[in-house]
């Protein structure tokens, strides 16, 4: 009998290997299919042991059900006159959310309602930093096979979201603020990417360029009014929503106040008291200058103590460094984008490469299509020097190098690429 | 195939490319603008070629083999000339920008010269370029495969890698060469380089037979190499200097020594 339990555990062995290594293979097809991580086909059905399968396509569902209720007419119809109109009104469901969002916004922010602005944005972005990059590090582990404990992801996404909390919403290094903000846009990027049905992502691309251009730039646009306010109002617009190149170089090294401090350009704490001349400053902390070693540097150079007008001197002299800079250059000299617009710019780029048969080709194309929309807005920005949208030029350039180099340039390019031949 | 190809053959197509561009382009943002401009160019002249070629191929007959790479290598050189027509364009644009940088600049000098943005434009063309030529056989030679198995060359991958190498650095040298050309209106050197340019696309199309197109397409890149450097203004001597590492006293030794005079008192 303990022959018979042997033969029966073997067979059942044997059955299972061609199961795996079917899945290993499709494993492989997938892969090369699967691009950013994510691909809506698929839909997030990995290659693994059945019995999880059936876990997984629930979650599915309930993840596919929080966006089924922006975009609650399905794609996969039989004409296409019937597709395209499913479409368009998914897209006008979508868009109506956004311009509804954006107005509350804006009544928020006119009415001072900055408590609620703040609890928002906090809520959001606790909701992109912890939950969706559970979401999407499962996804990233599903799909290469890695197993991870709970306790050890745990610990991940904890700091992972704690420190990007504080980066944002508080004081960090520009660089780490600037880093967590660029993976949010393209956490929400990939959300969208997945879960947004085809035509209707092109759609919601091309009516959203359409609304910001019309928000930012007439005069009872929603965008706009927020930036006059904030203006009026000599305030940062809210840390959590812009991207901005460089900080804010508070005071210049000749000026009474005594320090230059290096001050993030978009916390909006109150700005701190700049009293206090240099002498006194130094009182407690003398920076390891004791009283002796002073005494003796002025018998050995003589006296010499640098007062304002000598350092302003020593600093007008002509050196090697580039002047210091004043307080109102450097916020000409950086430059702020919306957050929005890195997701939609995102969104363009993920959704080309996901779908477009054209592989690396026409992502390359509305990669560059996409830079060249933004330094004609940023050339516009030089000219204007007021706020201007950002997507319109982007956007419609990205989408015309789509289109054009997935239905023109591919065929070419692969003919050409058959016969080794180069252009 | 697999993970050693790819790296390989990457290494190959686009290494100089990408030393090039860390060493020299990516310090400067305005080159990297610049180099941004010189691919979107690219692009455009890409698409409008292979909207020639698509326009072609739709009204002809497409079950005839010899008429469809007729129109392939009709495509070809329409594609080639358009891409020298968009260099002569960026030249233009690069011209007008180089004027409105000097008047917008303190000194009323532009922070960069033409020569430099010639050289980056022709990374950005050459880079580009190979991009869309290699990628996609790059990302294929990291799945599974046996190359060559229908009678083909077994070497697709390598010499395609030398060959996108080949063209990078050939883009870069041309766009220093033409631009030079359209400066001081040295028209003859311009052709040359649309000539050259129609030259090493033509001797791809003999492409499995790689003695006669891979070796005159490197004695093609040296010749170019050549002929940019001594078109940039250098010369045996100066590299002799570069090599012998040989440099001017500096000035602001002087100053240090003025400055140490006061303390020896």
């Amino acid at each position: 009998m303990a022959e018979n339990l042997a033969n029966v555990l073997h067979e059942q062995l044997s059955e299972g290997f061609p199961d795996t290594h079917r899945n290993n293979s499709d494993e492989g097809a997938d892969r090369r299919r699967v691009v950013e991580g994510v691909d809506q086909e698929l839909n997030g059905q990995p290659p693994s042991a059945r019995p999880s399968q059936r876990l997984e396509s629930e979650e599915d569902e309930d993840e596919e059900l929080t966006l089924k209720i922006y975009t609650p007419f399905p794609e996969d119809t039989e004409t296409v006159g019937q597709r395209a109109l499913n479409s368009i009104l998914n897209a006008a469901i979508m868009i109506s959310v956004i311009i509804v969002m954006t107005l509350l916004l804006v009544v928020l922010y006119k009415y001072r309602c900055y408590k609620v602005i703040h609890g928002w944005l906090i809520i959001s972005s606790l909701l992109l930093l912890f939950f969706f990059s559970f979401i999407y590090l499962g996804e990233v582990f599903k799909t290469y096979n890695v197993g991870m404990d709970y306790i050890t992801l745990a610990l991940i996404i904890w700091n992972f979201g704690v420190v990007g909390m504080i980066c944002i919403h508080w004081k960090g290094p520009l660089h780490l603020q600037q880093a967590y903000l660029i993976m949010i846009s393209a956490l929400m990027a990939l959300v969208f990417i997945k879960y947004l049905p085809e035509w209707t992502a092109w759609l919601i691309l091309a009516v959203i360029s359409v609304y910001d251009l019309v928000a930012v730039l007439c005069p009872k646009g929603p965008l706009r009014m927020l930036v006059e306010t904030a203006q009026e109002r000599n305030e940062p617009i809210f840390p959590a929503l812009i991207y901005s190149s460089t900080m804010v170089w508070l005071v210049n090294m000749a000026d009474t106040d005594a320090e230059s401090r290096k001050k993030p350009a978009l916390n909006s704490t109150t700005p701190e008291s700049q009293a206090a001349p240099s002498q006194s400053a130094q009182g407690p902390d003398d920076g390891g200058f004791t009283t002796d070693w002073e005494l003796r540097q002025q018998e050995t150079l003589g006296h010499m103590e640098s007062s304002e007008e000598t350092r302003r001197q020593v600093q007008e002299m002509p050196s090697a460094r580039p002047p210091a800079i004043q307080s109102d250059d450097s916020e000409e000299r950086g430059v702020k984008l919306g957050l929005g617009d890195f997701i939609f710019y995102s969104v363009l780029v993920g959704k080309a490469s996901a779908t477009a048969s054209g592989d690396w080709n026409t992502t390359l194309a509305c990669f560059v299509a996409i830079l060249i929309g933004l330094c004609l807005t940023l050339l516009l920005l030089a000219i204007f020097k007021k706020a201007l949208p950002a997507l319109p030029i982007s956007i419609t350039f990205g989408l015309v190098f789509y289109f054009a180099t997935d239905n023109l340039v591919r065929p070419f390019m692969d003919q050409l690429a058959l016969h080794q031949f180069y252009i | 195939m697999g993970l050693a190809v790819f790296v390989g053959c990457a290494f190959i197509a686009f290494g100089p490319a990408f030393a090039l561009f860390t060493l020299t382009v990516a310090v400067d943002p305005l080159r990297i603008i610049i180099l941004v401009a010189g691919s979107f160019f690219w692009l455009v002249s890409v698409l409008l070629g292979s909207l020639v070629w698509f326009v072609g191929v739709q009204l002809s007959d497409r079950g005839n083999p010899s008429l469809q790479s007729g129109l392939l290598v009709f495509g070809a050189a329409v594609s080639v000339l358009l891409q020298e027509a968009f260099r002569f364009a960026n030249y233009k644009l690069l011209k007008k920008a180089d004027q409105g940088l000097a008047s917008i600049s303190e000194d009323g000098r532009s922070p960069i010269s033409l020569q430099q943005m010639a050289y980056v434009s022709g990374l950005a063309f050459g880079l580009i370029s190979g991009a869309f030529s290699g990628v996609n056989i790059l990302t294929d030679s990291l799945g599974p495969g046996i190359v060559g198995i229908h009678g083909d060359s077994p070497h697709f991958f390598i010499t395609s890698a030398f060959l996108t190498m080949a063209l990078v650095l050939l883009h870069t040298f041309w766009g220093v060469i033409f631009f030079d050309a359209c400066e001081r209106g040295k028209w003859l050197a311009g052709m040359g380089v649309v000539v050259s340019h129609l030259v090493t696309s033509a001797l791809t199309f003999l492409c499995p037979w790689y003695e006669t197109s891979l070796v005159p397409i490197y004695l093609l890149t040296a010749g170019t190499a050549a002929w940019a450097f001594s078109t940039a203004g250098g010369s045996v001597r100066t590299l002799q200097r570069c090599f012998t590492c040989k440099q001017k006293i500096d000035d602001r030794v002087v100053v240090y020594s003025a400055l140490q005079a006061p303390s020896e008192d």
